[in-house]
């Protein structure tokens, strides 16, 4: 019963109120979901003679996605030091999508990480650029998805290894590179990298969960580091690393849950990154895929096993489908912006999480059946078994032993 | 960009350029069956082609210098160029004065980039000097009050060297500006937390100060959370504090419904019955009360946390008249 589609006027009975203090936010807030209304009443209008609706353009996305993969227009200059990332969040809506590149595209794009990766271990963003925790998290991920030997093997873990304890500080956080800023993805982007590619040692994570939960906030989600402002991309690496770390324990899961909570949007139904903040796609996954992974730590405590998640399942689908979509394929931020391709990713990351929830029981999909998307593995946002594969061939072969002398 | 176009006309290509001739530009190498290819402008190809050719040389030089002026321009998130500028800038001993005004331009242009603010704290951090940081972000903050960037950096800058003095006022005026500011609110718990401190006084008037901001706009979240934030600090809890209590409870009966209160009596119901300090407001059977008209009415979108809430009191209520039961039975064992 919590996942019955809203009707258009129970949504406009959830209009922002502003009792007569306007100030920036509150009419960011009300010029948006004014939008959004309007999305919802068209959308009701249409629904009305569409069971299938609403569609996801599953045809649309795809063929942008795998145009993307070939080559970008010059307006995506300015990442140009996150290739790396452009590759892992195409593969991954792909996949989501069920539509993967033939092998031998696969293989290209194995051979093009090659040329990203750094002397030194690790990826950069482009070949010839220092390495990095964010580009080397995108390639080791991409890699996993593409899951073949050719792609395992391309890695270097020895060097890689070698790079971890470069970005290492003493206290247990992490820089993104040598030099560079420190924070909790520096964090979250490590752990994630070191669990999957069997290059994790207790020593080189010392610290690291006590450094993590030094940013969970009064509000109860965790920052970028300690101070700041509680954020929906910092609450998921902050949870993401603990549970990795198998160190949930040492936050304060309540307050967590209860901030997660508040941030899903009474109107728009999707995400906001902070508290008295817009509604935005990407948090469809930061904050969506959070739900799951505090279903499981709830469980651990508990005689039954909590097998929902506690977020408005069907809102957040609706939002997505009827206000992220891009027309020509591609997801968005929020109506009247661009596309782009890491909303894309995360906006169906989210999409998906929203339809299979902790992955127990049968998948909740809103609108037509053929809208629901593979699943993923909320700690890493790739699919489960892409996860344990790339995980099982690490182990099974250890990185060669480096000559001591 | 307009000016990182091809629409350039006055600009000259570095391998138009006679004082780069000894330099042989490196192409970037994708490999033979590249992915992700980005259509990069004439400019933007020059460019990098002779920043990767220095890179690998290794050569450290003001014309260096000038030529991560220009790769910056075209792409300020190239961390790579950013750290080589930082390199260079240590091995010509160039006036680091001059640098701040540089890196300000740029963030002026990119304020939320992250390459850009941590180049601007190196910067401070070799010049131990912090004194335009203030107003820098204060600036940005102008710009965007909620720039996370921006606000990282003050908090940085305040904390490394003490510079809380003037921050209350300039959080105050911030939260008189927009009462819904969660990053200035979030900046005042900062203050109290690292400067101030929580000492009984500090939070009594931190909770007065939350209290009058939520009679103001009671919906306002930013200031339900502060006060929640700063009872963490009170020895008598959320459930203690006669004031707070209180104040709930008038709230309530002026028919406020706002979900933040009604999800905060809660918590003071929640926290009296772990310690044993029931009362007629403070019951479980309010608690369940309250979660249902949230779940059902005030706060539909969260209905199914509404719901699992209601469980838990519902088991602890249970709970109890089990002990109750058990209680009544030894007591007549006894008789
Ligand atoms: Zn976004």
């Amino acid at each position: 019963m919590d996942n019955l589609p809203r009707c258009y006027s129970d949504i406009a009975n959830e209009k922002y109120d502003a009792e007569r203090v306007i100030t920036d936010t509150s009419s960011d807030q009300i010029d948006v979901e004014a939008v959004i209304l309007n999305l919802y009443k068209q959308f009701e209008k249409n629904a009305a003679m569409d069971p299938e609706m609403p569609l996801l353009n599953r045809n649309a996305h795809t063929a942008v996605l795998k145009t993307w993969l070939k080559g970008l227009p010059k307006s995506y200059e300015c990442l140009d030091a996150s290739r790396t990332w452009l590759v892992y969040w195409i593969l991954h809506s792909l996949w989501l999508l069920n539509d993967m590149p033939d092998a031998e595209t696969l293989s290209h794009t194995v051979q093009f990480l090659s040329h990203c990766q750094h002397e030194e271990g690790g990826y950069g963003g482009g070949p010839a650029q220092h390495p990095h925790l964010g580009t080397t998290y995108a390639a080791v991920n991409a890699l996993s998805i593409i899951g073949t030997d050719e792609a395992y093997d391309s890695i270097d873990r020895s060097s890689l290894q070698k790079f971890l304890w470069t970005v290492r500080d003493v206290d247990g956080s992490f820089a993104l590179h040598k030099g560079g800023e420190q924070d909790i993805r520096g964090a979250y982007c490590a752990i994630s990298i070191a669990k999957i590619t069997n290059t994790y040692t207790d020593a080189l994570f010392d610290k690291t969960a006590e450094w993590i939960v030094s940013c969970q906030t009064y509000e109860g989600g965790f920052a970028g580091c300690p101070g700041m402002e509680a954020h929906g991309g910092y609450a998921f690496c902050g949870l993401a690393s603990l549970a990795l770390l198998n160190r949930t324990a040492l936050c304060d899961i309540d307050a967590l849950l209860r901030w997660c909570v508040n941030r899903q949007m009474r109107v728009e139904g999707g995400f906001q990154g902070r508290t008295n903040k817009l509604v935005d796609g990407c948090y469809s996954f930061w904050q969506g895929a959070a739900f799951p992974i505090i279903s499981a730590i709830l469980s651990q405590g508990n005689k039954e096993i909590i097998e929902s998640v506690f977020f408005n399942q069907s809102a957040l689908q609706e939002y997505i489908m009827v206000c992220c979509q891009a027309r020509d394929g591609g997801l968005i931020d929020k109506p009247g912006k661009f596309r782009d391709i890491y909303h894309t990713c995360y906006t169906l990351s989210g999409l998906s999480v929203a339809q299979h929830g902790t992955g127990i029981g049968d998948p909740f999909v809103l609108g037509s059946p053929r809208n629901e998307l593979n699943r993923v593995h909320p700690l890493h946002n790739v699919a489960p078994h892409l996860v344990y594969n790339a995980v099982h061939y690490f182990i099974r072969h250890p990185p060669p032993v480096k000559d001591k002398n | 960009m307009s000016d990182s176009g091809d629409s350039d006309i006055a600009w000259t290509l570095y391998k138009d350029r006679p004082e780069w001739k000894d330099i042989t530009p490196v192409s970037e190498d994708d490999g033979p069956n590249p992915v992700v290819v980005i259509a990069h402008s004439e400019k933007f190809e020059d460019v990098y082609d002779y920043f990767r050719a220095v890179l690998k040389k290794n050569e450290k030089s003001e014309r260096v210098l000038q030529l991560t002026k220009d790769a910056v321009e075209l792409n300020p998130a190239n961390y790579t160029v950013w750290q080589y500028r930082r390199d260079l800038l240590k091995a010509l001993g160039t006036d680091l004065r001059s640098e701040l005004d540089y890196v300000e331009s740029v963030i002026k242009q990119s304020p939320k980039n992250y390459q850009v603010w941590h180049h601007r704290r190196v910067l401070v951090e070799w010049l131990q000097d912090p004194t335009l940081e203030l107003e820098l972000t204060g600036d940005a903050l102008l710009q965007d009050p909620k720039n996370y960037h921006a606000w990282q950096h003050r908090q940085w800058a305040i904390k490394t060297f003490g510079l809380f003095s003037k921050e209350m006022a300039f959080v105050d005026n911030l939260i008189t500006e927009d009462v819904r500011n969660n990053s200035a609110w979030n900046q005042r718990y900062f203050v109290v937390n690292n400067h101030l401190g929580w000492s009984d006084l500090n939070v009594q008037r931190e909770i007065c100060y939350a209290m009058e901001k939520i009679k103001f706009v009671k919906n306002n979240e930013s200031a339900w959370n502060y006060l929640r934030g700063v009872l963490l600090h009170d020895k008598r809890g959320l459930s203690g504090n006669a004031v707070v209590t209180s104040f709930c409870e008038d709230l309530y009966k002026n028919k406020c419904r706002s979900p933040y209160l009604l999800a905060f009596i809660i918590d003071i119901c929640d926290e009296a019955i772990k310690k044993g300090e029931l009362s007629c407001f403070h019951n479980p059977d309010r608690a369940i009360e309250l979660c249902t008209a949230l779940a059902t009415k005030y706060d539909k979108i969260r209905s199914k946390y509404w719901n699992y809430i209601s469980e838990k009191f519902k088991i602890a209520k249970n709970e109890q008249e089990e002990k109750e039961k058990q209680q009544e039975n030894g007591d007549k064992m006894d008789d």
